[in-house]
């Protein structure tokens, strides 16, 4: 292990890093410490400028209640909902499928549509944003959940096919060539023999995409406009408008948005990290 | 590769040409869904925007459908290398991004060293020190803008802390002196877009670091054993033993840090919207800016900017293409 494990060393220098930990976590999380601790206190205290000081009362649940009942936020987090989970479904599906043609197929342009995932997937937003926009406009999907869904299903395509035609092409290929010695139809190969295998991967996929999703502001702000169809991240963005230095609910509401990610994040920590470092070590 | 052993077909020859018809048109039934499906949404906006760049248009459609466009050739583009200080200023800062937001990878490897240990709960610190990737940029983006504020920020506070005296008059007024006004950094020319970077490492250290802390797992013991044997120490040993095996690593940092500075536009939109003065506009802030924001539906023009941002980043998507495509060689 590198650097020496701690454990060799001598006391003191335990001691220290013993100390230095939580020092360090502190410092790291000081912002979001600070902004916790804004979010619940009462509003006098803003207004004196006791930010930084023991709060005058905790107002914990006051203000996240506030934040519901004055402000558009329930609608635009059950739209953040209705975006992300029809987003991850259709196109994790989508890349399973896609992934297993890519990596199964020896066919001359399995390569090349496989960079083409690739590419798409890193391309800036912006040189798709005017068509899409003008294409969901067009077809009446704008400011419509629907339209969200649909774009952010297409473009998560290319990453999520990136990520399982890889796996599925480190799985032992003898597998699927005996299956199809023994004369089994390809559907079946997939649904009965891969589609299990690949199981670590749509759960890795899953929470990543779930995270990105539900973390998106360009394209929510591109493609709604009216309160029915915000997602939080873009209604995070109109509250501090309407909260104008009422930083106590700004603050509240915008750690409200980071909640779900955050559980995620929490209950799934292996996967999502699995999925994240892909790649960081073998070439 | 072990699957180069297989032995010979036992299926019975009429079977064969079947099988072969069967295993050409299987992985297109495989890929159709989502090849379709991407190149609508993403491919061929590519192209749309791109030609869309030699337009004026403003978006809007006559009477019959047709769209309003008027085909101005390459003014867009001589418009905006020869007759747009914005543009420059944007530009100009999408390579100091560039530059400061790559202090995530060795600040990111720094942390990974510091958290590599085995001590107890230190699986707590790893996923505490990770989380503010897990936020969204609007919320650090949110998180800073309070944190710079100069009258209730933590910034604020902590000048009125150093630099400022309270007094109370004989009314009970508070009159608050301090001997220098605590900085606005959002809101200076030559500050905001240090400031939107700062905040912006603060998730890109955390994206980095957990790249680095799964490939010191995986570095071999042995070699670091060999290493040790050779009496090489610390520096000497992250340098030369080390740091070659995390390689895998350190490219992906690159790759993903890269990305993440030319994509940069939540926290510019949250913490300034380019400003003041257009002096902390990247390009993909400015493109949303001149196409769709309050300032107008130059969508022409805006395709153009879009096109600029596109080309560089290509540079990079072709070179991690080509990388892939190595190593796919040296696989097969």
């Amino acid at each position: 292990m590198f650097p020496t494990p701690i454990e060799k060393t001598s006391g003191g220098l335990r001691l220290a890093y013993k100390l230095a930990l939580p020092i360090a976590l502190f410092l790291w999380l000081l912002p979001l410490l600070a902004i916790f601790m804004t979010s619940i206190r009462p509003a006098v205290d803003i207004n004196s400028g006791n930010m930084f000081g023991w709060p005058s009362a905790f107002n914990l649940v006051e203000n996240y209640v506030a934040v519901f009942t004055q402000s558009e936020a329930l609608t635009y987090f059950w739209n953040s909902v209705k975006v992300t989970i029809p987003t991850v479904i259709i196109s994790v599906s989508l890349a399973c499928l896609a992934g297993y043609g890519l990596a199964i197929y020896n066919f001359k342009f399995a390569l090349p549509l496989f960079f083409l995932f690739i590419a798409g997937n890193f391309v800036p937003f912006q040189i798709l944003m005017v068509p899409v926009r003008d294409l969901s406009v067009k077809t009446g999907l704008y400011d419509t959940v629907t339209g969200l869904v649909l774009f952010h299903s297409a473009f998560q395509t290319g990453f999520c096919t990136l990520f399982m035609r890889n796996f599925i092409r480190a799985l032992p290929y003898e597998l699927i060539e005996s299956a199809r010695i023994e004369g089994v139809k390809e559907w079946r190969i997939f649904w009965h023999l891969v589609l299990p295998l690949v199981r670590p991967a749509v759960a890795a996929l899953s929470v990543l995409i779930f995270t990105f999703i539900w973390n998106d502001f360009f394209w929510a702000t591109v493609l709604t406009q009216g309160e029915a169809s915000k997602p939080i991240t873009a209604g995070i963005r109109a509250l501090n408008g309407q909260f104008v230095s009422q930083w106590h609910l700004v603050s509240a509401a915008s750690l409200m948005a980071a909640i779900p990610p955050v559980l995620m994040f929490f209950a799934m920590q292996k996967h999502f990290i699995a999925g994240l470092t892909l790649g960081a070590t073998k070439g | 590769m072990a699957n180069s052993t297989t032995t010979a077909d036992p299926a019975p020859p009429g079977n064969l040409r079947w099988q072969k018809n069967r295993l050409a048109i299987a992985p297109w039934l495989f890929v159709a869904p989502a090849l379709i499906f991407f190149s609508i949404y993403v491919i061929i906006p590519i192209f749309q925007s791109i030609a869309l760049s030699f337009y004026e248009w403003n978006g809007l459609y006559d009477g019959e459908g047709q769209s309003t466009a008027k085909w101005v050739g390459l003014d867009n583009y001589r418009k905006l290398l020869f007759d747009d200080e914005r543009f420059y200023i944007s530009l100009k800062n999408n390579v100091i991004w560039l530059v400061l937001y790559m202090l995530a990878v060795p600040l990111g490897l720094a942390i990974a060293l510091f958290l590599n240990q085995t001590v107890t709960g230190i699986r707590f610190y790893k996923s505490m020190f990770f989380f503010p990737f897990v936020i969204s940029q609007v919320v650090v983006g949110l998180i800073y803008g309070w944190f710079y504020n100069p009258d209730y920020g933590v910034v604020g506070s902590l000048w009125k802390w150093a630099f400022c005296e309270e007094t109370i008059n004989i009314m009970g007024n508070v009159t608050t002196k301090c001997s220098t006004k605590p900085p606005d950094i959002l809101g200076d020319e030559d500050w905001a877009t240090y400031g939107i970077i700062f905040a912006g490492l603060w998730p890109q250290v955390a994206y980095c670091m957990i790249l680095y802390l799964t490939g010191l797992n995986n570095v071999s013991p042995e070699q670091i054993e060999a290493g040790r044997l050779d009496g090489a120490k610390g520096w000497k040993m992250l340098r030369h033993i080390i740091l070659p095996q995390l390689a895998p690593a350190t490219f992906l940092a690159i790759v993903v840090t890269v990305i993440g500075a030319l994509r940069s536009f939540d926290m510019i939109a949250i913490m300034t919207r380019g400003g003041p003065f257009g002096s902390s506009n990247v390009l993909a802030y400015y493109m949303y800016e001149t196409a769709i924001s309050e300032y107008g539906d130059r969508y022409g023009y805006g395709s153009a900017i879009a096109t600029v941002l596109f080309l560089i980043m290509l540079v990079y998507i072709s070179y991690f293409l080509w990388r892939m495509y190595r190593d796919e060689k040296d696989n097969s």
